[in-house]
């Protein structure tokens, strides 16, 4: 590949910034293999496994629910332009924008024990102040905009004159869209889905709010670091790392296999 | 048979206006307007992607008006084929008998015979990006075909492709549809495909529908200027009729006298095709009635044509001459010409 000296500057300019990302966790991970020992013990402890399975299945939970929510509405977004569009799309985005913190706490005055959506459905036995529940809500909020805006584009890249045809031909509308929309748009609903993870592993300010327990590997982190300190916070921080990456690396390449 | 009684459609900023049409079984009908005239709309409307705001659509003594597209059987293709991406070509066209429950058996049978009638057998496993344009044109019409329509819908199926290869196709489009007689509405902006396909065609302009005729009637007697222009007489002119003798015409455009074989008489609009006239450098002995001398003042060279300008007392005449001629008679701007057509050539309007 030949790369002219324009390019060669932004290239340089950029590098600074992979750098900042290469130093900041590779001194983290060097660190760590410094203390194999330590990364080996404190891995092993119940509650940190614990924590690690409560962070890996709520967000799983919460993208599948942003997904099944999430879709529909990405497609209705795309294909219809109508009056209050833009309203509705900054709304879907406000909780990118805002603190999480504030998320949290305004999560928690609608799905507390006594909220407005918690204390009905306290009824029924879901709760969401302080239980598996209320991780997975505020996972939901926090991450759903990353599903509905990656979705959104990816379908607005699959010419609507495909379904078209696909009617023409005997397709109803729903099947035209299981059959042709959908997997045309597919590969950006996965990388949607996938930030949707991402971002919602990684979320802690909401989570600490409403729902402080069972206890997250962030929140687990956060209080170890506060309690114990660096050494003891760092191993549990490579094990999360290292399992996003690995199941980041393996849907990367079922995709692209598939593909 | 398709009926369109008194369709109205609006569609953003456009609208079609009182379309009636009736288009008959086994027929070859073509649509014939330049861009933006409604061509695809008005297809669109008659597959059931969009609904008309008033107005009916019956198919075979049915009234679809309201049939969703997937219960009409019309087979549709569109001007960029719209082919599905994530599917080969056998697939492409498998899809439509998968959609209608097919049985396999029944489905592989099909689909063979489809890839066998346009040709593409050999690429049956071909992704659709892999395909030429024409390649493309043929999948997306094996795949119209296959589910057996009852009206096949070509959307400027032709214009996305080089002239060799639309010349192909357009013999290809008439074997097929030779072969299976299925009524077939075309629409194109491009006379040559009307004229070469059609049964009949019509032609429109901003939202309606102007003139409906055989090609020979529409082409010869256009009747309007918009069409006139449209189907290609080049030469239009506002003229005054001043002497009518026994269907022979003497016509007044700016001054210059040309004889037309009409029955009209007053005000008038007079037509004459470019490829109508014969240009030579001297006066000879011919049954045209109609000579005029005039300047070249401008020539294109288009290849095997020319095409000149020729100014003649302020009027200005355009003709085609080959271009062997051009360069035989050492024509040049500045050069003195004769124009020659016969009086059935001009079209009075």
């Amino acid at each position: 590949m030949k790369v002219d000296r324009f390019s060669l500057l932004f290239l340089f300019i950029g590098l600074f910034l992979v750098a900042f990302v290469c130093i900041t966790l590779g001194n983290m991970f060097y660190e760590q293999m410094m203390d194999i020992p330590t990364f080996i013990s404190v891995v092993k402890e119940p509650v940190v496994i614990n924590a690690i399975l409560v962070s890996v299945s709520a967000t799983t939970w919460s993208t599948l629910i942003a997904f099944f929510l999430g879709v529909p509405l990405a497609y209705f977004l795309a294909r219809n332009d109508f009056w209050g569009k833009n309203l509705i799309e900054g709304i879907l985005d406000i909780p990118m924008m805002i603190p999480h913190i504030i998320a949290g706490i305004a999560l928690f005055a609608v799905f507390n024990s006594s909220g407005v959506i918690g204390a009905p459905l306290k009824t029924l036995g879901i709760i969401f102040q302080d239980d598996f529940p209320g991780v997975v809500v505020a996972m939901l909020f926090m991450s759903f905009p990353y599903l509905v805006n990656t979705a959104r584009e990816g379908f607005k890249t699959v010419d609507p004159r495909l379904e078209n045809v696909a009617r023409s031909l005997g397709a109803s509308h729903w099947k035209a869209f299981l059959k042709i929309t959908f997997p045309l748009a597919f590969p950006s609903i996965f990388n949607g889905m996938l930030q949707c993870w991402a971002r919602g592993i990684s979320e802690f300010s909401a989570v600490l709010i409403l729902a402080y327990f069972p206890r997250s590997a962030p929140i687990l982190i956060y209080e170890w670091f506060t309690t114990f300190g660096l050494a003891v916070s760092r191993p549990i921080s490579v094990l999360l790392i290292l399992i996003c990456l690995s199941i980041f690396a393996l849907l990367r390449l079922l995709k692209w296999k598939r593909q | 048979m398709i009926k369109i009684k008194k369709l109205h459609k609006s569609w953003k900023d456009f609208s079609l206006k009182n379309i009636n049409l009736e288009v008959k079984n086994k027929e070859y009908f073509v649509i014939l307007g330049p861009t933006g005239a409604g061509k695809t709309l008005l297809l669109e409307t008659i597959v059931g992607f969009y609904s008309p705001d008033s107005g009916e659509i019956w198919i075979d003594g049915e009234n679809v008006t309201n049939f969703p597209p997937e219960k009409r059987k019309i087979g549709f293709v569109y001007q960029d084929y719209m082919l599905f991406p994530h599917m080969t070509v056998k697939e492409n066209v498998e899809f439509g008998l998968k959609m209608h429950g097919i049985p396999p058996v029944e489905r592989k049978k099909a689909v063979n015979e489809a890839l066998e009638l346009t040709g593409l057998m050999h690429l049956r496993d071909r992704f659709p990006n892999t395909l030429s344009g024409g390649e493309q044109q043929k999948t997306a019409l094996a795949r119209a075909l296959v589910i057996k329509p009852k009206i096949l819908l070509l959307d400027e199926p032709l214009s996305a492709l080089d002239i060799n290869t639309q010349k192909k196709m357009r013999k290809e489009l008439k074997r097929i549809h030779e072969e299976l007689k299925i009524t077939t509405i075309h629409v194109t902006h491009n006379q040559v495909e009307a004229f070469t396909l059609a049964d009949r065609l019509a032609v429109m302009k901003n939202g309606t529908i102007v003139q409906v005729g055989k090609p020979k009637e529409v082409f010869h007697k256009p009747k309007d200027d918009f069409i006139a222009r449209f189907v290609g007489f080049e030469n239009l002119f506002k003229g005054k009729i001043v002497e009518n003798r026994n269907g022979i015409a003497r016509i007044d455009i700016g001054g210059i006298i040309i004889e037309a074989v009409t029955e009209k008489t007053g005000e008038c609009t007079v037509g004459v095709r470019p490829d109508d006239i014969i240009i030579s450098k001297s006066l000879f002995k011919s049954s045209m009635r109609n000579m005029l001398k005039g300047k070249i003042t401008e020539f294109v060279d288009m290849g095997s044509l020319v095409s000149l300008t020729v100014n003649v007392d302020n009027t200005v005449f355009t003709a085609l001459i080959t271009r062997r001629s051009f360069l035989e008679m050492m024509l040049t701007k500045g050069s003195e010409v004769f124009l020659l057509f016969k009086a059935s050539a001009v079209h009075v309007i």
